[in-house]
């Protein structure tokens, strides 16, 4: 935990100096105006554009500093930790449910939302629960049948369908 | 008389059939997520916000969206004192202290007696928190109508001094927290001036904004359950309840004796929930730490006395209306649960503030009516149903995990058809469930994602009026004390510091 605190806090302060860079930015079609111009008061306008966040990520660098800060004088709690950041099982689930679920983002644009509800909860209960293949089936199914009853036929909010469009061409002509 | 009759034409309108229905899904909802480990009412509303759409496009008011969700958040006070008692588990935050005494209880075999006593102690702090509801938020959205900019900016600075001063969490990092919300809400253009603002790698998809669904689910929806998945790695054993009804009615016999905890959480709860940084979970601790104090047998708490379960379940029930007092009458959330309804109520397009009363009366007074409404329906359906909650509760965690990732990118996409923010959503919920790790506190980012909005064009416009003069926020009579009071909070850790040092 101890080093995960130190690398968190320069990954944010460095996060925090380009949420100030960011705020400083002048406007494409105005190219007079330097950078930084708007991060102060603008005469009969106020704060500018770039005021609010500016100092806000100014002030996010600053408690960045100060968690280093304490990190080094080992004031904080995680500073003094022996506990490791993530342990074996934390990895593993991390890559099983975060991989799972970055699977699931690449599925959507393949074989649309319902395809990949049904691959995903297949996977996570086979692979994750470790429940049988029929009761698996069964939810990984109905799910997405109901889902798609619910948005695209109740609803009228039509989900990405990728490569499977064709198959739902004659349930539109059944229910719509 | 007026507040009177308004309520009376809201209650009737809260029990017309769709309202009605909307309370019963809600408080059905509310109780399954309060009594799942893991899942807690500001995850329900969160997850489920954006189906929020679809009921307001089918009644076409903002009044029945709004009575769902609150149904959800009273229901969810009423569910985590379920697992609390029969796994040992709080079902929620909220319901930590419930665990004290609820447990051992379950333990000594008499689970059924705790359920019974946690039911009647929610519904009695939900109903005397009401009261207090409907008598202060009136004349307080009255005086918040004389609230200028200064004002209002002190009173959203207060709130985020409220986190650094008394939210408990490590100094600099709740600040951080505060901050980064507050940056995050700046994304897009900038409306006074029309310029682009933190358009990160000029990725187009930022340009519209980070919408606060995307924040709120992925903190609530996924961070949430990869923390869960995480931190419940070990099984948990369910106590057995022995449910029948003459032993139910042997409990609501005995329930006056609770009289001394549940007065305590009803009252105690309610002040502690309009505080912002406080809310329900802090206000059920203090119940309970108050009620052991002030007991005449307190070494029988931890071992299963009665009161150490009414005093936090009538607390969290109470300081759940408490929050909502700031909410709908000063427009400023007192717990991430307030805030998700916030924003609910800014995208189905209301202006949540002191002008709420008086300009939307068919919203408010119908929203408070449905408080008593869910408080009655909670409590029948908490009692009526507690062994379908208990059979709800050994579903196993490997099938509710997906179904809450799955509902929570579907319902991400369906609120704006924007597979930006589907992909978003899933990047700030790995983000959370670090930060949480690490312990940054991510309630303070919520609340400020919701506020900032609303706190920069105040700043600006209180510094336009004053030329840039800061002094604004000092010399006004209701700005200025807010403002000194929000410093002093500010300070206070460092005041604590300076004390430390001193004592040696």
């Amino acid at each position: 935990m101890r080093k995960a605190e130190i690398v968190t806090a320069f990954l944010l302060g460095i996060m925090s100096l380009y949420f100030m860079w960011k705020s400083g930015e002048p406007p494409e079609w105005n190219p007079d105006v330097g950078r930084f111009a708007n991060i102060g008061m603008i005469e009969g306008e106020g704060p500018g554009s770039g005021f609010w966040p500016f100092w806000l990520s100014a002030i996010m660098f600053l408690c960045c500093i100060w968690i280093a800060v304490n990190w080094f004088r080992k004031t904080s709690p995680l500073s003094t930790s022996e506990e490791p950041f993530l342990d074996a099982y934390a990895i593993k689930m991390l890559v099983l449910v975060g991989g799972g679920l970055f699977g699931f983002l690449i599925l959507i644009e393949i074989v649309g939302f319902y395809g990949a509800i049904f691959a995903f909860m297949l996977y996570y209960m086979v692979v994750l629960g470790r429940h049988s293949i029929v009761q698996s089936l069964v939810i990984a199914t109905a799910l997405p049948v109901v889902s798609f009853f619910f948005f695209d036929i109740a609803m009228r909010i039509v989900l990405p369908k990728g490569y499977l469009e064709p198959l739902f061409i004659p349930l539109y002509d059944m229910f719509l | 008389m007026d507040v009177l009759a308004s309520l009376i034409d809201g209650i009737f309108v809260a029990l017309e059939p769709m309202n009605l229905g909307l309370a019963i899904i809600g408080v059905i909802v509310g109780l399954f997520v309060g009594a799942m480990p893991g899942l807690g009412s500001v995850n329900g509303v969160a997850i489920l916000l954006p189906f929020t759409f679809v009921i307001q496009s089918v009644t076409g008011t903002a009044t029945s969206p709004m009575i769902f969700l609150a149904a959800i958040y009273y229901g969810a006070m009423y569910g985590g004192a379920i697992s609390s008692i029969t796994l040992g588990i709080p079902g929620a935050s909220t319901a930590v202290a419930t665990t004290f005494d609820g447990r051992p209880l379950a333990l000594k075999g008499q689970a059924d007696k705790a359920l019974v006593v946690a039911a009647l102690a929610s519904f009695v702090g939900g109903t005397i928190s009401n009261v207090l509801f409907t008598a202060f938020a009136p004349p307080l959205a009255t005086v918040a109508l004389k609230f200028g900019d200064p004002e209002i900016f002190a009173l959203m600075l207060l709130a985020f001094a409220t986190f650094v001063g008394l939210g408990g969490d490590d100094i600099p990092k709740t600040i951080f927290s505060i901050c980064i919300g507050l940056v995050l809400a700046t994304v897009g253009f900038d409306i006074v001036s029309g310029e682009p603002r933190l358009i990160f790698f000029d990725i187009t998809g930022f340009s519209h904004g980070i919408r606060f669904l995307v924040l709120a689910i992925g903190v609530y929806g996924i961070g949430e359950m990869i923390w869960t998945i995480n931190s419940s790695r070990y099984g948990t054993t369910m106590t057995e309840v022995n449910l029948s009804f003459k032993g139910i009615m042997q409990s609501v016999r005995e329930f006056p004796k609770t009289w001394k905890g549940t007065s305590i959480g009803s009252f105690l709860g309610f002040f502690v929930g309009i505080l912002p940084a406080a809310g329900a979970t802090p206000g059920s601790l203090m119940s309970y730490g108050v009620a052991k104090l002030t007991s005449r047998d307190p070494k029988s708490f931890g071992k299963g006395n009665v009161d150490g379960i009414a005093a936090p379940e009538a607390a969290n029930n109470s300081a759940s209306t408490g929050a909502m007092l700031p909410m709908m009458t000063l427009g400023i959330p007192g717990s991430p649960t307030t805030a998700v309804l916030l924003a609910g109520m800014v995208i189905w397009g209301l202006q949540p503030g002191p002008l709420l009363f008086s300009e939307q009366p068919d919203f408010v007074w119908p929203l408070i009516g449905s408080f008593y409404i869910s408080n009655v329906i909670a409590l029948v359906i908490n009692l009526a149903f507690i062994p379908l909650f208990l059979w709800m509760l050994r579903m196993p965690f490997t099938v509710l995990a997906p179904l809450i990732f799955v509902l929570s990118l579907v319902g991400t996409y369906a609120a704006y058809q924007d597979m930006f923010d589907v992909r978003l959503m899933v990047l700030v919920g790995i983000a959370a469930f670090f930060l949480r790790l690490l312990d940054y506190p991510l309630a303070p980012a919520v609340l400020a994602i919701v506020l900032g909005p609303i706190a920069e064009p105040k700043l600006r416009q209180s510094l336009l009026f004053s030329d840039g003069d800061f002094s604004i926020f000092f010399t006004r009579p209701i700005a200025g004390p807010i403002t000194v009071v929000a410093i002093i909070l500010i300070l206070l850790p460092l005041f604590k510091f300076v004390r430390d040092k001193v004592r040696g």
